[in-house]
């Protein structure tokens, strides 16, 4: 190696370091040695968080991207380590979230030869990244990093794939290697367009019945703040999506929490009877919509996002700019005044209180009284994370979310085991704040094994687990729509959790009585020593509503379980 | 030219200039093929800088659906622009070789019928006749068509490639 020279790996790390990236999840393995290596040799500041699985990784840098807004970075290697991530990279695909995957690959002059470890994870993962790389020399690995760094994290962010040959790794990399970024064909973002804004301040002035819809691109804009300015200068009511949750303050008295399929009766009323409905940053999912052609039939439809290929593609808008949302927001807010829309925000405030989110505290426990003394007594300033199933929609209406980047959820993807890595992941980034894990036993079992990054790393993660002893959402599924045959559901077997957490090193506590969950949630939230589990054996057959029924109108919405039969539902999942 | 059926679907000739870079044509296949278009015709050469492929492709579809493909299509990083040059300026063509079995007494009527398409022969054996024609895709059509009586052995097209007319770039 001449003075001129680095090792490949070594390029690797000095390339993550100038991108200020403070953590590595992975798993090491044959074919990323060198990079391993070099993590050592150089001696860099950055810390390597060895998870037990190259799933759990994924999600850890994505908590960790949601939570702080930076890309979180990957490092396992090859063949099944690689194909391992795929579900995390597809996670962070579907919800926007910034994150660099670095794969070890077999040796060049054996790639397409079925060597040990060899998986073609460039051709796999294309679906599910925003761009993908095969680094084919060592002095690329420079350019190639920098570019991955900026396409993850600019305009509408999502994974890049960077797939390294461990001979290239392993090579020699100039100190002089071009560092220039060469991408013609990525265009980011575009200035708003002035015409598309003074259309939509026209529109919105007409309005006497409008309501925004705020979704993750607000956040992940930072437009919180513009949002909040732009709703209260009209008086315009708000509902955020579900990873909307913290874009505009769910207490705030012009707010409707999120629509959709279990979203709140309010939310969903609005979009029926709105005049004109504006998405900033959401990409109208068929969550929300409910059936696609009735979706706000009456309604003007304004959509600002920064991605053109959003636009048009459920829902085709009377006026549209791409951009992004914080810009456009701006601009906007001084072209617009108070709307004359008294009668309807007080209309919409007689729905919240005829309809509101309720549970009965009586009976056995609920989750929903769960989470809803969590959100007290933490004052609703934690950083919540869910895995996905009931808890997750019974999380997202009861712990209500004022402050962007506190609600982390697999939304897009549903991915299940997605709760506990992230909550990892999301105290790794913000260690000074509080973080709940709310998962169900299904999705808790699918990724437990990352608790032992917990206890190693000494984080106070409160991991909640919502024991039900069933695959709940699909129960509710069958039980409404499939006259109650349970198939594949019943999880007979469960492990004592509170023992398994104590087998990991952690506390652990069991609740049991809806009399006992504020002392044992003050036992939890005051134990400091570490994480600690609750495992909260809740009513087994509990259903979450409000529901809006698979490919139905949102008219069809449900408020609580129907006495009558009801048809199998025709939309998807 | 352009193929419009009952359902309103119809042929698309889209015009796509991408780095030239491994993987492009499968980042771009994909989106077509998640979606359910065939794609038709597919022609991708360099261009006259190096660093850059153009990509001619037909595909059979609605209108809407295509324009979403499209637009997926622009998303991906190594795409600089691709457009639907359907009902555009253009100039299209096509070139097409036809193999026929065919014995000296029928050589000279199928020189006649080539001669009015403009096709020329580019081999000849005692037993066989292999014509070569360019233009766009319907005078294609109808000399395969009138080949047709004569015993085509096979036919090979390269499917079509466009241009903007006048001075501006594609």
């Amino acid at each position: 190696m001449s003075k001129n020279e680095i090792s490949g790996g070594e390029a690797i790390v000095r390339a993550l370091e100038s991108e200020g990236v403070e953590y590595l999840f992975g798993i090491s393995g044959g074919s990323v040695i060198p990079i391993f290596d070099a993590i050592v040799t150089t001696k860099t500041n950055i810390k390597m968080v060895l998870t037990r699985h190259e799933q759990g990784a994924t999600h850890m840098a994505d908590g960790y991207a949601r939570a702080t807004g930076k890309p979180g970075v990957v490092l396992v290697t090859s063949g099944p380590g690689a194909t391992n991530a795929l579900t995390g990279m597809m996670t962070a695909h579907m919800d926007s979230v910034p994150m660099v995957v670095i794969t070890g690959q077999s040796i060049r002059p054996m790639l397409g030869k079925d060597a040990f470890q060899e998986a073609d994870i460039f051709g796999m993962a294309m679906p599910v990244v925003k761009h993908s790389y095969l680094v084919r020399e060592t002095n690329d690995i420079p350019r190639i990093f920098r570019e991955a760094f900026h396409i993850s994290s600019t305009g509408r962010p999502g994974p890049v794939l960077i797939d390294i040959p461990k001979d290239v790794s392993a090579g020699l990399c100039s100190l002089d290697a071009k560092t220039d970024m060469d991408l013609p064909g990525y265009k980011p973002q575009v200035p708003p367009d002035h015409e598309a804004i003074m259309q939509m301040a026209e529109a919105l002035s007409k309005s006497r019945r409008p309501v925004l819809l705020v979704g993750h691109g607000a956040l992940i804009a930072g437009a919180s703040a513009q949002v909040r300015a732009f709703a209260e200068k009209m008086n315009a009511p708000v509902m955020t999506t579900f990873l909307g949750k913290g874009a505009f303050p769910e207490t705030h008295e012009l707010s409707l929490g999120w629509p959709g399929m279990h979203g709140t009766a309010y939310a969903n009323k609005a979009l029926c009877e709105c005049d004109l409905i504006m998405s900033i940053g959401s990409r109208f999912d068929d969550r929300i919509l409910g059936r696609q052609d009735q979706f706000c039939k009456n309604a003007v439809k304004l959509h600002v996002d920064i991605d053109p290929a959003e636009i048009g593609k459920m829902i085709r808008p009377d006026i549209y700019c791409v951009g992004d949302a914080r810009e456009v927001v701006e601009e906007l807010t001084k072209h617009v005044g108070r709307l004359n829309t008294e009668e309807w925000v007080s209309h919409l405030a007689d729905y919240k209180k005829s309809f509101p989110l309720k549970y009965r505290k009586t009976g056995g426990l609920k989750m929903q009284h769960v989470v809803d003394e969590l959100y007290r007594m933490t004052e609703g300033r934690a950083v919540v994370v869910t895995d996905v199933g009931q808890h997750q929609m019974w999380a997202g209406q009861f712990y209500r979310t004022d402050y962007p980047d506190n609600w982390i959820s697999s939304g897009g993807a549903g991915t299940m085991g997605f709760g506990v890595p992230a909550a990892v992941g999301a105290q790794f980034g913000r260690p000074n704040d509080l973080v709940v894990c709310i998962s169900g036993d299904g999705g808790f079992q699918m990724m437990n094994q990352e608790l032992t990054t917990a206890v190693i790393h000494k984080l106070p993660i409160k991991f909640f687990v919502m024991n039900n002893h069933y695959l709940g959402m699909v129960r509710q599924w069958q039980e409404l729509f499939y006259e109650d045959r349970k198939s594949g559901v019943d999880l007979e077997g469960n492990p004592d959790f509170v023992k398994m957490a104590e087998a990991y090193g952690m506390k652990g506590f069991n609740l049991k009585r809806p009399g006992d969950v504020k002392r044992i949630l003050k036992k939890a939230l005051d134990y400091n020593e570490g994480p600690c589990l609750v495992n909260a054996e809740v009513e087994k057959t509990d259903n979450v509503f409000p529901m809006v029924p698979a490919g139905k109108p949102l008219e069809d919405m449900l408020i609580s379980r129907p006495r009558h039969k009801l048809d199998k539902p025709t939309g998807s999942t | 030219m352009n193929q419009t059926m009952a359902n309103g679907t119809q042929t698309h000739t889209l015009s796509a200039l991408v780095a030239n870079k491994p993987g492009v044509l499968a980042r771009i296949a994909q989106v077509f093929a998640r979606r359910g278009f065939n794609i038709d015709s597919l022609v991708v050469s360099p261009t006259r800088d190096g660093n850059f492929s153009r990509m001619t492709m037909t595909a059979l579809g609605d209108p809407s659906g295509l324009d979403q493909i499209i637009k997926q299509v622009n998303k991906l990083v190594d795409v600089i622009n691709c457009s639907d040059l359907t009902d555009k300026n253009i100039v299209v063509k096509e070139l097409m070789m036809l193999k026929v079995r065919v014995q000296s007494d029928q050589r000279t009527e199928l020189l006649q019928v080539a001669e009015h398409f403009g096709a020329r022969s580019v081999d000849l054996t005692d037993e066989s006749l292999t014509m070569m024609i360019t233009g766009n895709s319907d005078k294609l059509d109808a000399y395969v068509e009138l080949c047709k009586k004569y015993d085509i052995i096979e036919l090979v097209r390269t499917g079509k490639v466009v241009m903007a007319r006048g001075p501006q770039e594609t």
